[in-house]
């Protein structure tokens, strides 16, 4: 279980303090699926950056299963079993898809064929990519799908991933969320963080978080949420209704 | 016959992975003396009159056979000059394994240049494997200046793979070549420096026959207080194709100088060069430590990769 308690987070730009992420209090509970959505530059990208530990609060405190994680590093929280997939994902000039997704498990001695598993899980022919290099050959499309590879393979307790669909038009939005309830199924008691803007993706959702300027705008079960989201997103973005994003994926 | 003591063969292991004397042709140099040398019915290991070197002589049509000739160098305040020739017949197609390892623990620098020069006939292929290494705890340098000279003729073709990821103190490396009709010529660096060594590398490839290509890249990695110069100039006379690449990371307070150079004096030479340096991407780092890896660990990963 994953707790928020009043946190905040500020930059400094031009002198001012920019408040990113306000007061925000919540709890990620085990065994749940949890989609984050809200206006662009609400502050969705931040707070996921926060729960991995990529940055840290100006107050507030952060808990894994009671345990206080607000100080730890990245790689402690990882250790803990938080997994995070980059909204995107980094490019590697000589490191193989097979090196990553062994780091990933930690486990030197992981087969080809164990590795393949988790390429074939995001729909790439695991025989053409598991020795390509992370570099520029892949397109970013690929690079995206390795990415949830990564986060699949490393079965954290916590997975937070940042706009998954972002970039992945070609590989149908079916296998992706098959790839989330299999991760439900497979690690035990474990939860999911999305970061979405896609109604197919809230659809899967057992809760609804709404960030808006910052703020916790709502939070609740998807039944609650999801009606009157899709009543006024309707209004301004009649892309989420029919599930399907523009260009690079990006947004709607 | 050989007569190693064990830093030897460390030394002979890290440069040319031998553990035991290798299949086919060989001589293996030991602190200026042949510790072991063989022949076969293809390939003459012939030493110099003077001690300081070899000539080589690949008969036309060999295949599939391969030449070690590791050097190591144990004692401290050694240098050497040492020249090695070596003649490829028409189409033979072969593996040359070279290779240096000092192990300096005295305070006197131990110095090794060796000079090859390779004479391909038409037709050759070679597969040339350079490797260079370092270590010892002594205050004395290990300093490694290699000269090699490449001469094509046409349609024969040559692999170089050269390494030096440790304990060099100084190396100036200058590889000149030249390429006939249809010959290629491909090159594969990889170099880190550490501490306060010093490296540089010189090439000069004139491609002078129609045909003819090369394609020159460079990977290093340059940590602490390091300093690289990477100096490369592709030359066409002809329709040729040639292709220069640097990709260099800087660390710490390292220092890095690339200079690509092209020259096209034939208005069919196609001629390219790419030169990047810089730091360890951040998210790369962040990356790898969201998959449980420290800031350490991610950056030795990276540039493992890198070096591959």
């Amino acid at each position: 279980m994953l707790e928020l308690k009043n946190v905040s987070f500020q930059v400094e730009e031009d002198g001012s303090n920019i408040e990113i992420i306000r007061d925000i209090s919540l709890v990620i509970p085990d065994n749940k699926l949890v989609v984050i959505t809200g206006p662009n530059g609400g502050g969705k990208s931040t707070l996921a950056r926060l729960i991995a530990g990529i940055e840290k609060p100006t107050s507030g405190q952060i808990l894994l299963d009671g345990e206080d994680i607000t100080e730890m590093s990245i790689t402690d929280r990882a250790r803990k079993g938080i997994g995070f997939a980059f909204q995107q994902p980094v490019r590697f000039k000589g490191i193989q898809v097979l090196d990553l997704i062994r780091l990933a498990t930690g486990k030197n001695n992981l087969s080809t064929a164990q590795a393949c598993d988790y390429l074939s899980a995001v729909g790439l022919c695991a025989r053409e990519y598991i020795d390509r290099e992370l570099n520029s050959s892949l397109s970013g499309g690929e690079l995206k799908r390795i990415e949830i590879a990564t986060v699949l393979a490393k079965a954290s307790r916590l997975s937070v991933f940042d706009e998954p669909e972002a970039g992945i038009d070609l590989w149908s939005f079916g296998n992706l969320i098959q790839v989330f309830e299999g991760m439900q199924k497979t690690i035990n008691g474990s939860s999911i963080l999305i970061i979405s803007h896609q109604e197919r993706i809230l659809n899967i959702a057992d809760d609804v978080i709404i960030l808006k300027d910052g703020r916790l705008a709502a939070h609740g079960k998807r039944q609650e949420i999801l009606p009157e989201l899709l009543d006024s997103a309707s209004a301004t973005m009649p892309c989420r209704q029919n599930g399907v994003s523009k260009g690079d994926g990006q947004e709607c | 016959m050989l007569k190693l003591d064990e830093i030897q063969k460390r030394l002979l292991s890290e440069v040319a992975g031998l553990h035991e004397v290798p299949e086919g042709a060989y001589n293996i140099r030991s602190d200026s003396e042949s510790a072991g040398r063989a022949s076969t019915a293809n390939i003459d290991i012939i030493p110099r009159e003077d001690g300081k070197g070899l000539t080589v002589k690949v008969k036309s049509g060999t295949k599939n056979e391969s030449v070690h000739i590791p050097v190591v160098m144990t004692k401290s305040g050694l240098k050497e000059v040492v020249y090695n020739d070596f003649y490829i017949g028409e189409d033979a197609d072969i593996i040359i394994v070279a290779g240096c390892g000092i192990d300096n623990c005295g305070p006197k620098d131990s110095e090794h240049d060796g000079i090859h020069r390779f004479y391909l006939e038409k037709g050759a292929k070679v597969k040339y494997v350079e490797k260079h290494y370092g270590s010892g705890s002594g205050t004395g340098k290990r300093i490694l200046n290699p000269g090699t000279e490449v001469y094509l003729k046409e349609n024969s073709s040559m692999e170089m793979e050269m390494v030096q990821i440790k304990g060099v103190d100084d190396t100036n490396r200058t590889t000149t070549a030249e390429l006939d009709k249809g010959a290629k010529l491909v090159v594969r660096e990889r170099l880190m420096t550490h501490g306060d060594q010093k490296a540089t590398s010189n090439y000069v490839v004139s491609l002078n026959g129609e045909g003819a290509s090369a394609d020159l890249v460079s990977r290093s990695v340059a940590k602490n207080t390091s300093y690289q110069k990477f100096d490369a100039k592709l030359v066409g006379n002809a329709a040729c194709s040639g292709h220069t690449e640097c990709d260099s990371i800087i660390m710490d307070e390292g220092k890095i100088l690339a200079v690509p150079a092209l020259e096209a004096n034939d208005v069919d030479a196609a001629l390219v060069h790419e030169a990047a340096i810089g730091k360890i991407a951040g998210d790369q780092i962040i990356k790898l430590m969201t998959l449980g890896l420290t800031e350490q660990e991610a950056e030795e990963q990276i540039i493992n990769g890198f070096l591959k």
